[in-house]
């Protein structure tokens, strides 16, 4: 960041189960580790039973409130369509925001009574036209041998946004908060979802 | 000095550790289960416990503190609830170690049954409360809890909430510091815990001039801060509500409190002359704004504008007070046009299967706290009441004692395995006792399911993992007095049918149990392995699409549609589909379908 005194505003946004959690909690090693003061504030409860999950993480010289004002999302991260949608007026004017293009069907939805959203990309575009980016998180994952990665290659995709900070951060945290038998699968994850942007 | 980003709740464990705590107790709750499970992981030093309810955990560590040691419970805010007898008369006994209740709020309701104040628990209970900000408070709050609480003889209350609970920031690690009480029993201290009213009213007075003195040490308190910037408006706040009125109003000037109850009157006091106009930011009820309009203060802002229900906000408590001036951000899209993502139960879930049946039977289901209060959820709809854990077993006695004999074969009461033990087991012995009727169904999925696989004592295993002996829960309903106690498999719903149907119709007590249905998540018990095929997948040359099976609202189900025929001739307008990687082939939509048009998938 360029301000380093500014706050800045990240919020995640998924269902329960994608992994959206260890994505913030890389995030806030890697912050805090590069010396800023950082909050992180999520809704726990019903996160496995299918429900959507935000995170709201914030990091700066001083950060007071651990929610984002609404609004004031300077990038939002998401790791489903319609659960980016559902946080789109959040998002500044100029805010970026960084989809991983699955669908995960909602109950109602599924039941066919109503239909899930159309588009995604094309209203994000049409508000944010060229800060919008879209990554396929589970086809990268895939090729690497396993889907559950698409998380880490978010992260990894969203590790551009930050050039002050050296990538090695980002796998150091990754190695921290992962089981050993996972390291290699997830460092090749970050870095090939780095390479997609 | 070593900085670790941690959740508010592993800060409270890790400051309870600093602190030289010898027991924890608990009983889980969403926003507080983490505390105890974070002790029992990393603080061996600490004798930690899941205790069988709130109640039951306060006295567990009442009983530690009156040994000389310091000790704690955690609960959610309904939990203090529960355990409220004992705490007040704790307020009046006080203790010999110290002793600490955290207690965790839920505005907005994320996660609860109702949005209480716990607040309004110290006062009433004149007890002590201190309400942390941040994880690094949670830990600063912690420590200096059991120092107010053995200078002052009583229990202190610590009031977290959800965002202050579950929000991450950074904390600076200290080492661990051993109380220098000496711990033991003395039949000498007797007059200080026997309640009876001799002692009592000697205790009574001990408890007014506690809180005197607590109020004149809450003027010096070191956490009740006075931020002096910009003195055209003060603000008089605690907790998270300091940090999002401080997020949107940097400028104006803070008394920040952090000890919630008794207020610092004289410091409040102060505060008032050096700024010009007071606002007063609180979650919830008018519990500051009461207290300080009663001293006489004169309040620019408070309940006015600040809204008295669900959670604040940096937008919320800015649009409240800049009022007209304050700039709605632009919609782009409706937020309530988009299909909402309601959680759901697992797909494998035992609880599926029996509240199809029940509906299928057209029961009054009285309900419970669980994963399976989900089972109210349309399509399934067939649970309809949800209280508090137990009220569902003595709710059914009493609508059945209401209605007579016409209430047979159509009212039932469903409990969880923790749940029953929390607090079904006195009203199902209330309704042996009373010649009552009603049918009580365990729902036994071997784990405290929906606050993250918390044990109890009907799991076999301690909170540290070590094994014990698990309740029996057909003997404990045969010790209770009921004749007629049956198991089912929820898997199987005809049998499931067939036996509730018979139970309920019975004009005595019965007590029905799950068996062999472990929650999906539940690895130890190999949820899976009871099920013939890994998964199954529709036939579409069989299926009418005539969706029965997506009555059972299984996430791996979804509806496809296309209109098309089967092979022998019927016209459809589209199909069901089963998603292979979430189908655990479980068998019930088998069971549902009429067509045969489920069957066993190969890989």
């Amino acid at each position: 960041m360029k301000n380093s005194d500014k706050t800045v505003n990240i919020f995640l946004s998924g269902v329960g189960g994608q992994g959206t959690i260890l994505a913030s909690n890389i995030l806030a090693e890697v912050f805090i580790k590069a010396g800023y003061d950082v909050k992180k504030a999520e809704v726990h409860g019903m996160a496995q039973r299918g429900g959507d999950v935000t995170t709201h993480f914030r990091f700066g010289k001083k950060v007071y409130s651990p929610l984002i004002k609404y609004g004031d999302v300077d990038f939002l991260l998401s790791f489903e369509l319609l659960e980016a949608l559902r946080y789109i007026n959040w998002v500044k004017p100029e805010g970026k925001i960084i989809i991983n293009k699955q669908k995960i069907f909602p109950p109602a939805v599924n039941l066919g009574q109503v239909k899930y959203p159309e588009d995604v990309e094309k209203i994000f575009k049409k508000y944010f036209k060229d800060n919008v980016w879209v990554v396929d998180g589970q086809g990268i994952a895939r090729s690497l041998g396993n889907v559950q990665a698409a998380n880490v290659v978010l992260v990894g995709a969203f590790s551009n946004f930050f050039p002050e900070i050296n990538p090695e951060q980002f796998v150091e945290a990754i190695k921290s908060l992962l089981a050993p038998k996972l390291h290699d699968l997830n460092v090749k994850a970050f870095y090939e979802g780095r390479k997609a942007l | 000095m070593k900085k670790e980003i941690m959740q508010g709740n592993a800060a409270i464990a890790r400051g309870a550790w600093e602190a030289g705590v010898k027991v924890a107790a608990a009983y889980p709750g969403t926003p507080s289960s983490e505390i105890l499970r974070d002790i029992a992981e990393n603080y061996p030093e600490i004798y930690a416990e899941w205790s069988t309810n709130e109640k039951v955990a306060v006295e567990v560590v009442s009983g530690a503190a009156i040994a000389g040691v310091r000790a704690m419970a955690s609960m959610k805010h309904v939990g203090l609830n529960v355990a409220a007898d004992p705490l007040m008369t704790l307020s009046y006994t006080g203790i010999k170690g110290g002793l600490m209740i955290v207690v965790a709020d839920d505005p907005n309701v994320h996660s609860s049954q109702n949005e209480q104040d716990s607040r309004n628990w110290a006062r009433f209970g004149k007890i002590p409360m201190l309400e942390p900000a941040d994880a690094q408070e949670c830990k600063d709050f912690t420590k200096i809890a059991f120092e107010i609480s053995e200078q002052f003889d009583t229990p202190v209350l610590l009031r977290t909430e959800t965002r202050v609970a579950h929000s991450d920031s950074p904390v600076v690690l200290e080492d661990r510091v051993e109380s220098n009480i000496v711990p033991g029993l003395d039949p000498k201290d007797a007059p200080k815990y026997v309640m009876v009213p001799i002692n009592v009213r000697v205790r009574r007075k001990a408890v007014e001039e506690k809180m005197k003195k607590l109020e004149e040490y809450a003027n010096t308190f070191k956490y009740n801060i006075m931020e002096i910037n910009d003195t055209s408006v003060g603000v008089i706040s605690s907790g998270v509500s300091y940090l999002y009125t401080k997020e949107v109003f940097p400028e104006w000037s803070y008394l920040k409190l952090g000890m919630v109850w008794p207020l610092p009157k004289k410091m409040i006091a102060e505060f008032a002359k050096k700024v010009k106009k007071i606002v007063i930011v609180e979650e919830l009820d008018p519990f500051f704004e009461t207290e300080i309009k009663a001293m006489g203060i004169k309040i620019w802002h408070g309940k006015d504008v600040i809204p008295n229900m669900y959670e604040l906000s940096p937008e919320i408590v800015e649009k409240a007070l800049k009022g007209k001036k304050y700039k709605e951000p632009k919609i782009r899209v409706k937020p309530e046009d988009l299909p909402r993502r309601p959680p759901n139960l697992c797909a494998g879930c035992s609880h599926r299967p029996l509240f199809y049946a029940l509906k299928k039977l057209g029961a009054f289901v009285f309900g419970d706290i669980g994963c399976y209060t989900l089972g109210t959820a349309p399509p399934l709809q067939a649970l309809h009441t949800t209280i508090c854990m137990g009220a569902g077993v003595g709710q059914a006695h009493g609508a059945m004692k209401a209605i007579g004999k016409d209430a047979l074969g159509k009212v039932v009461a469903v409990i969880g395995d923790s749940t029953f033990l929390h607090g079904g087991v006195t009203p199902l012995m209330d309704v042996v006792y009373n010649k009552g009727n009603s049918t009580t169904i365990v729902l036994d999925n071997r784990i405290t399911g929906m606050t993250g696989h918390q044990e109890h004592p009907g799991t076999g295993f301690t909170a540290r993992q070590e094994p014990t002996n698990a309740v029996d829960y057909a003997e404990l309903g045969k010790a209770l007095g009921v004749k007629s106690i049956r198991y089912i498999d929820p898997y199987n719903i005809k049998e499931t049918m067939e036996i509730i149907k018979e139970e309920m119709n019975k004009d005595e007590p019965s007590l029905i149990i799950y068996k062999n249905a472990p929650c999906m998540l539940l690895r130890r018990a190999k949820p899976t392995e009871r099920f013939k095929h890994p998964f199954y997948v529709v036939d579409t040359d069989k299926c009418r699409g005539c969706r029965m099976c997506l009555e059972i609202n299984c996430p791996a189900i979804s509806w496809q549609e296309g209109e098309g025929t089967t092979k022998d001739g019927h016209k459809r307008k589209g199909t069901t589909y089963i998603n292979r990687d979430q189908c655990v082939g479980c068998e019930v939509c088998v069971q549902v379908c009429k067509f045969d048009a489920i069957v066993p998938g190969t890989k």
